[in-house]
């Protein structure tokens, strides 16, 4: 009987395909809203990500995120390297300035001032260039997305800016994840970026801190601020606090929202009015099937059977079309690093389950209403 | 064979119209034998068609009982009756339903696919059916290929191809020609009609009564004749 109700909605090709791509619209709508909606509110956390050896993130206790962060007086890093369980410490600077380029355009850059030293602080690997530009004068590394944006289509390699009214000289491009407002990021050493920013007495934005024992981030962390006064974050804590500020602080959650809810709408609408129609169209037949002898178990089957053949085929095409979306952008720098965690597809299938249950049901229940005397009439 | 293919016993049936109840048939007592040829004969709106609802388990008597083939069918499980006409009943319906996707052969099949049967299994034994009624060339064609009178017969197949013990027809020639609908009866004679199968057939078509083994008339809901021939005054 299954085999004859494939056959019933597999030989109504208009109907069968208006079905297939409802579904496959709903999972398209949902599965690819969804995943530019995760990846942009991880963009939230690049700043954390981006520095991928700091275990533990030392702060004023109003800093909130690693761009809206509160400077310490220098003797913060003494502080915290004094705590037991810290194996190195250094300082960050994280600072907004503005930027002249060579065609007299204003441009806000992001500053980041990474530690002397050991050059913690800066992307784990570099598109163009090596980390050592940073030790001859005037030098900054610019990150990858940024440089697309204030040098579009050409080499930002020697390029001169001035910022804040002092030479910076680009030797290097970054692979970053963008931030989340695609600023352009400067990258350069602590002490020269004292110079870019402009000089208040306090310019310590982070203490960035290896543990010890890096399972034990947590514990250390608790530590920092016991001993310290100062705030301190896992990266994974703020990581999220960076994810939770967007979430506050925009409108994009209630936005995608609302696109992913008229994704599961129009599914509903346009399968649901489908499949009413489908039913109708064949209500005769499923009445004589039903005085043939075919129970309302066995009718409630094929109807399923029927609704799963197009969730199967649509579901599939849905997210096909976004993986296939995906990979076609991901050459743009807007769309760097997406990917498709593997939760959204589980949601997407949750959805098309529901669509089809829902409007599997009603029509199903008018083929469950039909007296088999009817077909005598 | 002992004992009648279907008894009924003082079915009753009514419809709420609106406000009011309508009883449409009034205590019909009435045996079917198998073997024979049986007619259910009257007016339009005499219960015809509600009578022969109920006598095959697809609408419930208000009251009464129906014994088909010794079964107290309205007494089975819902899912039950429905098993039992799926073993025992040959329907062939006056539009006949067939299924517009599946060809001839297959749509013949759907009661042996139903019962569980494998489909190619039951698609032979159907394609075999459709050469019995003379169709056999036209076992791959989709309804929509086949004339009305193909139709019809893939739809006497289809009521036939599990060799069930009661066949019931409700108007098989009300849309044919004289000469056709006396065709349709003789093939339904030659192949509905056996030792240890019932057969009736509603109809209100004057131009094959000769055709009966025997005429039960209703009238307004009661059996008026029972006999071989249409009485004097019709
Ligand atoms: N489902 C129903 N609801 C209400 N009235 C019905 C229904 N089925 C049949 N009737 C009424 O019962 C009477 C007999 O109908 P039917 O059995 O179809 O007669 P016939 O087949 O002899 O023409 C008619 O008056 C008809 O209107
Ligand atoms: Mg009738």
């Amino acid at each position: 009987m299954i085999w004859i109700a494939i056959r019933m909605l597999t030989g109504d090709a208009q109907k069968f395909f208006g079905l297939v791509f409802g579904i496959a619209f709903s999972t398209l709508l949902i599965t690819q809203q969804l995943t530019i909606f995760v990846n942009l509110l991880e963009r939230g956390a690049s700043g954390v990500y981006n520095v991928s050896s700091a275990d533990v993130w030392v702060m004023d206790p109003v800093s909130r995120t690693t761009d809206v962060a509160y400077a310490m007086p220098s003797t913060a890093l003494d502080k915290v390297r004094g705590v037991p369980g810290v194996e190195w410490a250094v300082p960050h600077i994280r600072a907004q300035a503005s930027v002249r380029t060579k065609d007299g355009d204003l441009e806000g850059v992001a500053v980041i001032g990474v530690d002397d030293a050991t050059l913690i602080g800066l992307p784990r690997n570099m598109v163009e260039g090596s980390v050592d530009v940073l030790s001859q004068p005037d030098s900054v590394i610019i990150d990858d997305v940024g440089m697309t944006r204030m040098f579009p289509g050409q080499s930002p390699i020697g390029e001169r800016l001035e910022l804040n009214d002092q030479r910076a000289v680009i030797r290097g491009i970054a692979d970053a994840i963008p931030s989340f407002t695609s600023t352009v990021v400067l990258y350069t050493k602590y002490s020269q970026a004292l110079n870019y920013v402009p000089g208040t007495r306090n310019r310590l934005s982070f203490v960035l801190v290896g543990a010890e024992n890096p399972a034990e981030a947590k514990a250390l962390s608790e530590l920092i601020e016991q001993e310290t006064g100062l705030k301190a974050q896992t990266r994974e804590e703020f990581a999220r606090d960076g994810v939770d500020f967007i979430i506050e602080n925009t409108g994009i959650p209630l936005n995608f929202g609302i696109t992913v809810a008229l994704g599961f709408i129009v599914g509903v609408a346009i399968v649901g009015l489908t499949f009413s129609l489908f039913i109708r169209d064949n209500i005769k037949q499923f009445g004589a099937l039903k005085a043939i002898g075919v129970t309302n178990g066995k009718i409630r089957k094929m109807v399923a059977a029927q609704a799963g053949l197009v969730g199967l085929i649509g579901y599939g095409l849905g997210v096909l079309g976004t993986v296939g979306f995906i990979s076609a952008f991901s050459s743009d720098p807007t769309f760097k690093g997406f990917y498709i965690p593997w939760q959204i597809p589980i949601i997407s299938l949750v959805a098309v389950t529901l669509i089809l249950a829902l409007t599997g049901w009603l029509a199903l229940r008018s083929v469950l209403k039909t007296e088999p005397a009817a077909v005598f009439r | 064979m002992s004992g009648p293919a279907i008894s009924t016993r003082g079915v009753t049936r009514d419809f709420k119209a609106g406000q009011q109840t309508i009883t449409v048939l009034h205590g019909i007592d009435l045996d079917v034998r198998a073997g024979e040829l049986t007619f259910l004969v009257g007016e339009s709106g005499s219960g015809k068609t509600t009578l022969i609802s109920i006598m095959c388990g697809i609408l419930w008597p208000t009251e009464g009982e129906v014994e088909v083939f010794g079964t107290d069918i309205y007494d089975l499980s819902d899912d039950a009756l429905v098993d039992f006409r799926l073993q025992n009943i040959g329907f062939i319906f006056q539009q006949y339903n067939l299924i517009p996707s599946i060809d001839a052969a297959s749509n013949a099949a759907v009661p042996l696919i139903a019962q569980g049967m494998d489909r190619h299994e039951a698609r032979e034994k159907a394609v075999a059916m459709l050469e019995k009624l003379n169709i056999g060339d036209q076992a791959a064609k989709l309804p929509n290929q086949l004339s009305g009178g193909q139709q019809q017969r893939v739809a006497i197949a289809r009521a036939l191809v599990h060799e069930p013990r009661l066949v019931v027809c409700d108007e098989p020639t009300a849309a044919l020609d004289a000469a056709s609908g006396r065709r349709v009866m003789d093939l339904l004679r030659e192949v509905a009609v056996a030792e240890d199968r019932a057969c009736i057939i509603v109809t209100h078509d004057n131009r094959i009564f000769d055709m009966a083994d025997r005429i039960l008339v209703l009238e307004d809901g009661k059996v008026t004749h029972d006999g071989k021939h249409m009485p004097e005054d019709h």
